[in-house]
């Protein structure tokens, strides 16, 4: 498929680990051969536990970490042989804390102006224009143009940062945590801004987010990750319709839907969480797998086509190994 | 049967250069043996400080009053600070947010299981150890023995977290008061916390305090629901009545806040609530939520009594009957 905006080809990302002195350097595989694209005008989820490398494949869509291997296309061109600047201009983050991603020393008019300073566009009057027209889109009264950060509430600070990315009026905008530091309330607030802004900009989103509930809400399209890998893809309601992967199904069973007649769900996921450094043989997920085979142990699963479009990778669906597993209807009931 | 804590009538006051900081307005409520309370709320509102007052550990400025506060057969207004730290950890004890600053980097989990028993109880260390050992395995850590001699940083979040949860238990406490318990954990990994705190308090039929702020867990686990907004409780109730039948506008606005996959359509408008918590410094009167009320009114300057409804301790804080209050929202959805 060559109509991708933005693309990953079998890119990697690897770290290298000091294990303590005198012990031989460890590498992280942080992302691990992973392949996903990105149309124009969708939104992308990107779901997983802490660690799992969604943050990694964000930074290197942004431009801030060159894949170890593989490519990253933008526009059908390869994304790190693209002038720096120029690339940041097309691609802006909204990053998770709105209290660490704003320069405490910079009134809120330098903040969300200095993209422009950057990229040395426009003259004054121009940029005064667009600084106060975009305050008005996120709902930010001009008033506090000559404020500082600490001056201003935590869903405030975040209109400032989206404000920030917009100003330049990028293709994407890469969103990570956007709403995790937030209350429920100034949350919605957020989420509603951003749906808003997408349909009116024609923006393009990636949302990396815990929050199952809020991709599910806003996400058209959402990929699973499991230490470094993609388990899953889909687009949103076939995902949380119909989940395959057996970690996809722990993750949504484990969302907890303000439903009192629910309880708390066993998502029967063990706790042998997996030391990234030395990732288990075969399936990365077997340790905590309820269905895992003795297949699991020894090789890793393939990518397998979805009916529905999408990707999942479990040996549960080739054909070969194992019927698929029912979902338990209680549970998918939720 | 009377309830293993009581609070009534709890204040918090802290002096600052600005002015008298409210945070706790006058809070009253209850909890039973094997019951599970939760209070709920948006940061600011007086949550957090309201398990530190029960603890008695609030900053030392800080003024706590209250008409009755008892555990148990003893009034916690009336301890001394030598008693009060006999009873922390020993009969009520604490789980705080983020497991990784409430335990002691520089001490083995071990030492710090075994300390929290050895601290209270005539007990030697070999016992205290056999002790630390059944907790451990009871709170799902595998290879438990061997992990008595590792370090807090050795061990993933969610895990420090379940060693916090088995240190409460060391002294078999009556109540726990668990504060955000599994904010800082993966979806996956709070889910395992929660189903863990729910199976030991059945198990050893404890009263469980749990401050958060969302509402999907307070659905889930609540018996009973505080609705808490600028220091004061606006709504309390069961679980069922809370989610099924919310009447105070602030309680029905959070609910709309949040997105439920299945229910909520996908990309709709979620509910908000515009405007910000008010200042809590100085004279407070009126209704605190009346500055981001849909509904307010007339009279919504005036305090407002908290009005109880039958005996089984449904209660909220608006100037509304229900019957008004579903009108009036059943009026908005029209426009």
């Amino acid at each position: 498929m060559a109509d991708y905006l933005l693309e990953l080809r079998d890119a990697s990302r690897t770290f290298t680990i000091s294990a303590g002195l005198f012990q031989p350097k460890k590498t992280l595989r942080a992302v691990d051969r992973v392949s996903l694209g990105l149309h124009k005008g969708e939104v992308l989820g990107i779901v997983g536990e802490s660690g799992c490398g969604k943050s990694t494949i964000a930074r290197m869509l942004l431009g801030l970490l060159a894949p170890s291997s593989g490519e990253i296309y933008f526009d059908g061109q390869p994304l790190y042989r693209m002038e720096r600047l120029a690339r940041a201009r097309r691609i802006l983050p909204v990053f998770q804390d709105p209290y660490s991603s704003l320069n405490p020393r910079k009134t809120i008019e330098e903040i969300i102006s200095l993209p422009l300073v950057v990229h040395k566009i426009g003259m004054p009057e121009e940029r005064r224009r667009w600084l106060a027209e975009i305050m008005q889109r996120v709902g930010l009264s001009p008033d506090y143009l000559p404020h500082y950060p600490n001056q201003l509430s935590g869903g405030q600070r975040q209109r400032v940062a989206i404000a920030r990315a917009l100003i330049m009026r990028p293709e994407i905008v890469i969103c990570d945590e956007p709403t995790s530091a937030l209350d429920v309330s100034v949350q919605s607030q957020i989420l509603n801004l951003l749906m808003d802004l997408r349909r009116d900009f024609g923006l393009t989103y990636i949302l990396i987010s815990h929050n199952l509930a809020v991709v599910e809400h806003i996400a058209s399209r959402v990929a699973v990750m499991y230490l470094g890998r993609i388990v899953e893809e889909a687009d949103t309601e076939t995902l949380f319709r119909d989940p395959k992967h057996p970690y996809t199904r722990a993750l949504l069973d484990s969302v907890l839907t303000p439903e009192p007649e629910l309880g708390v769900p066993d998502a029967q996921l063990g706790i042998a969480f997996p030391n990234p450094l030395a990732p288990p043989p075969g399936c990365t997920f077997h340790p905590r797998c309820v269905h895992a085979l003795p297949v699991c142990k020894e090789r890793a699963p393939l990518p397998i086509a979805r009916d529905e479009g999408g990707h999942v990778e479990c040996h549960l669906y080739d054909g070969v190994h194992a019927p698929p597993p029912q979902r338990q209807a209680s549970l998918a009931a939720s | 049967m009377s309830a293993l804590l009581e609070v009534e009538n709890l204040t918090v006051d802290i002096p600052l250069a600005a002015g008298v900081l409210h945070p706790v307005r006058g809070i009253s409520f209850s909890v039973s043996q094997g019951e599970t309370v939760c209070i709920v709320g948006e940061s600011g509102c007086g949550k957090s400080l309201t398990s530190l007052a029960l603890m008695d550990l609030l900053p030392k400025r800080a003024i706590r009053t209250a008409d009755r506060l008892r555990l148990d057969d003893t009034d916690l207004t009336r301890v001394s600070a030598r008693e009060m730290a006999r009873i922390r950890g020993n009969r009520m004890a604490m789980i705080f947010q983020e497991p990784m600053t409430s335990l002691n980097p520089a001490y083995t989990i071990g030492n710090q299981l075994e300390e929290a028993m050895l601290q209270h109880r005539p007990v030697s260390r070999s016992e205290a150890r056999d002790r630390a050992v059944y907790l451990l395995e009871k709170v799902g850590i595998p290879a438990a023995t061997s992990r008595l001699s590792q370090y807090p940083h050795q061990l993933s979040g969610g895990l420090r977290q379940r060693v916090m949860i088995a240190m409460t238990l060391m002294c078999g406490p009556d109540l726990i008061i668990a504060d955000e318990p599994t904010t800082a954990l993966d979806v996956t990994i709070q889910a395992q916390i929660l189903h863990l705190l729910a199976d030991l308090q059945k198990e050893f039929q404890m009263g469980l305090l749990l401050i958060t702020h969302d509402l999907g867990i307070v659905a889930r686990v609540a018996d009973r629901v505080c609705t808490m907004y600028a220091g004061q409780f606006v709504e309390q109730g069961s679980v069922k009545e809370i989610f099924r039948n919310p009447l105070h506008p602030y309680t029905r606005g959070l609910l709309e806040c949040i997105p439920v996959p299945g229910k909520t359509p996908r990309g709709s408008y979620l509910g908000s609530i515009p405007g910000m918590v008010p200042s809590l410094i100085g004279e407070l009167r009126g209704c605190s939520f009346r500055d981001r009320c849909k509904f307010v009114r007339d009279g919504c300057e005036n305090d407002i009594a908290l009005k109880r409804l039958g005996d089984a301790g449904r209660a909220y804080r608006c100037i509304m009957s229900p019957e008004q209050s579903q009108r009036a929202e059943a009026d908005r959805a029209l426009a």
